[in-house]
């Protein structure tokens, strides 16, 4: 599902030749012969059609869908138009809906605050060249290669009321996943579990690429390492800073898997990726209004893509 | 390239002065790292702990004891929940979605690393994004059109591309394309250029200097995509559990759902099912964790 990118998160080192080569290959386009025409319009137009076809042109329809009262059975002809009046009904007349923008971002909240500071000091600390480092990077990294479905799994064996471990430890009769008080702070717990491991390694990268010089400097200037550390590798690794922040926005953005093998989302782990799925794939298929919530998922997502193109092209061209 | 990356290492070499005696920072560093190290993976520890021991012993003496040692749970767990055939439909959806990925995705960038025009940019803005965008924001319509689009009988039992492995290929593939472009056009862009003039002199086509001159060059970079890809598609839940209706057809990770309410009060069968489901990935990882740490390098020096 959703992991991010991962190899190409550090531009801290410029590319060698690259202005020859922009130089070199915007001459060679004319001089094409016709059937090197064809391959390459071939070559991009699949892939195009493809990616258009499955995610942009639903994406477009996801926001004209959300304008109008379809069931999902009639022909697309008979659809009336209602124009917001699903994101009336969405903010003001559906109970799970602010449970779930507040589970989305207490996600977000606990990504951000809690586990992504913890998985960036994991990385300055294993970026010190010490003994058994590839055993720790090992064991963190381990949980992102599960998937997010087998976390709760996984989890549900610490959690379970009267099986987990966790119970047993404490002597309690929690049920950590159906209580729906608790559950939501059970789930982020084996989200940010594995979170950390992936926020570490985008920054192990990002500190590979940080030019030693600037250390040496700051360390021949009498710059502890905290202060060195947020006033010189910190900041040169804004653009890695920028692809963490949006890394974590869309992961709590687009949570679904966990909450979703727990209990569909329901009781206490409301998502708005889950009510989505609840309007489409439940018992009630209500297409427009489920569209609406989908639209506000859409929204909020291309902003942060947004900000992210920005700052992975502008790393490209340098 | 290269000799950037050779020079950066060795600046980064610990000098031989590093030798000193364990100061006791050190040894508080390691002591934290070690404990943080265990905790991480006393979850999978503790599950495959607990798949090795009997429900009847663990109910009577609980989870916090020792004994009861067997391996029926994995037995069981794959007998009741038919793991072979869902492994089976794993490999049917995620071979071939990894492979058209990564052959659809390499052309493109190749497009875009090898000639400049003017949708370069916005053409690697759209496969970038739409690797990011939620997936349920575009569930309903594309459930809509998978119901819609027929296909032959011999291909799929349901007659659609809804509840069949070509539709979950197509999804994933057009999911994963975005995020393989980004990297191989980056990967592309760093080959020297003059390779390309001496093709051009050879009289070499654009398909050559594609599939003979460049895919070979990118090998590093593509045996660690479909190292993460492999992985991401294998452990894909959203689509499959949306678009596949008949559950026989399930690859293994949706299929954990079902298996929930079969194993609901065991939780040794449970662990057992989750080891069984977490088996390739860890395999994978381990045999070829070393293509994920060259991803990361090879990004880290761009290209």
């Amino acid at each position: 599902m959703s992991d991010l990118p991962l190899i190409q998160a550090d531009r801290a080192v410029p590319p060698p030749a690259a202005t020859t080569t922009t130089r070199g290959r915007g001459r060679r386009l004319r001089l094409l012969s016709g059937t090197d025409r064809v391959v390459i319009t071939l070559m991009v137009l699949v892939p195009l059609l493809l990616v258009v076809g499955l995610v942009w042109l639903p994406a477009g329809a996801t926001v004209l869908l959300s304008g109008t009262n379809w069931d999902g059975i009639g022909p697309l002809g008979e659809i009336d138009w209602v124009g917001l009046k699903n994101y009336d009904d969405v903010v003001n007349i559906y109970p799970p809906f602010v449970p779930a923008v507040q589970n989305n971002l207490l996600w977000l909240a606990a990504l951000f605050v809690v586990a992504t500071p913890f998985g960036m000091f994991l990385a300055v600390l294993l970026d010190k060249e010490i003994r058994g480092s590839r055993f720790y990077q090992t064991a963190l990294y381990l949980p992102v290669v599960l998937s997010l479905a087998l976390i709760g799994f996984v989890w549900q064996l610490i959690y379970s009321r009267d099986q987990g471990l966790l119970n047993a430890l404490l002597g309690t009769q929690t049920d950590w996943y159906g209580d729906p008080n608790v559950n939501i702070w059970a789930v982020l717990l084996a989200a940010g579990w594995r979170h950390v491991g992936y926020i570490m390694l985008l920054y192990l990268a990002g500190l590979k690429g940080v030019d030693p010089s600037l250390r040496e400097a700051a360390a021949v200037d009498g710059s502890s390492e905290a202060s060195t550390f947020f006033r010189v590798v910190f900041p040169v690794m804004r653009p890695i800073n920028i692809i963490v922040l949006v890394v974590t926005v869309i992961e709590s953005l687009r949570a679904f898997d966990l909450v979703w093998v727990i209990n569909k989302g329901r009781n206490g782990l409301e998502l708005i990726s889950a009510l989505v799925t609840q309007n489409v794939v439940g018992e009630a298929s209500r297409i427009g209004f489920g569209s609406a919530l989908a639209t506000i998922m859409l929204v909020v997502s291309l902003v942060f893509i947004t900000l992210y193109l920005f700052t992975v092209m502008r790393e490209d061209r340098r | 390239m290269s000799s950037a990356t050779l020079t950066r290492a060795a600046d980064t070499a610990p000098p031989p002065a590093r030798r000193r005696p364990l100061r006791p920072a050190r040894v508080v560093l390691h002591v934290f790292l070690a404990a943080v190290a265990v905790g991480w993976l006393f979850p999978i520890l503790w599950a495959v702990l607990t798949s090795l021991r009997s429900y009847e012993y663990t109910a009577t003496h609980g989870y916090v004891s020792l004994g009861g040692w067997t391996l029926d749970n994995y037995l069981t767990a794959w007998r009741t929940a038919e793991f072979g055939k869902h492994f089976l439909n794993s490999v049917y959806i995620t071979v071939p979605a990894v492979l058209l990925t990564l052959f659809l995705a390499s052309c493109v960038a190749f497009v875009i690393a090898r000639f400049s025009w003017k949708f370069n940019i916005a053409l690697l803005g759209l496969f970038t994004a739409a690797n990011l965008l939620p997936q349920q924001a575009l569930l309903i319509p594309l459930f809509r059109m998978f119901t819609e689009i027929p296909l032959p009988a011999w291909m799929s039992d349901s007659e659609l591309l809804y509840d069949s492995y070509w539709g979950l290929i197509l999804v994933n593939v057009a999911f994963q394309c975005g995020f393989c472009v980004f990297v191989l056009s980056n990967y592309m862009k760093a080959l020297p250029h003059e390779l390309y003039e001496a093709a051009m002199v050879d009289g070499a086509s654009v398909w050559r200097q594609y599939w003979q001159v460049t895919m070979p060059l990118c090998r590093p970079a593509l045996a660690a995509l479909a190292t993460l890809e492999v992985t991401w598609i294998y452990n894909e839940f959203f689509w499959a559990t949306v678009l596949m209706r008949t559950g026989d057809k399930f690859p293994v990770t949706s299929s954990l759902n079902n298996l929930r309410g079969e194993f609901f009060t065991d939780n040794n069968l449970v662990s057992a099912g989750s080891v069984l489901v977490a088996i390739p990935t860890l395999v994978i990882f381990f045999l070829l964790q070393k293509q994920f740490v060259r991803g990361l390098t090879l990004g880290a020096s761009k290209g």
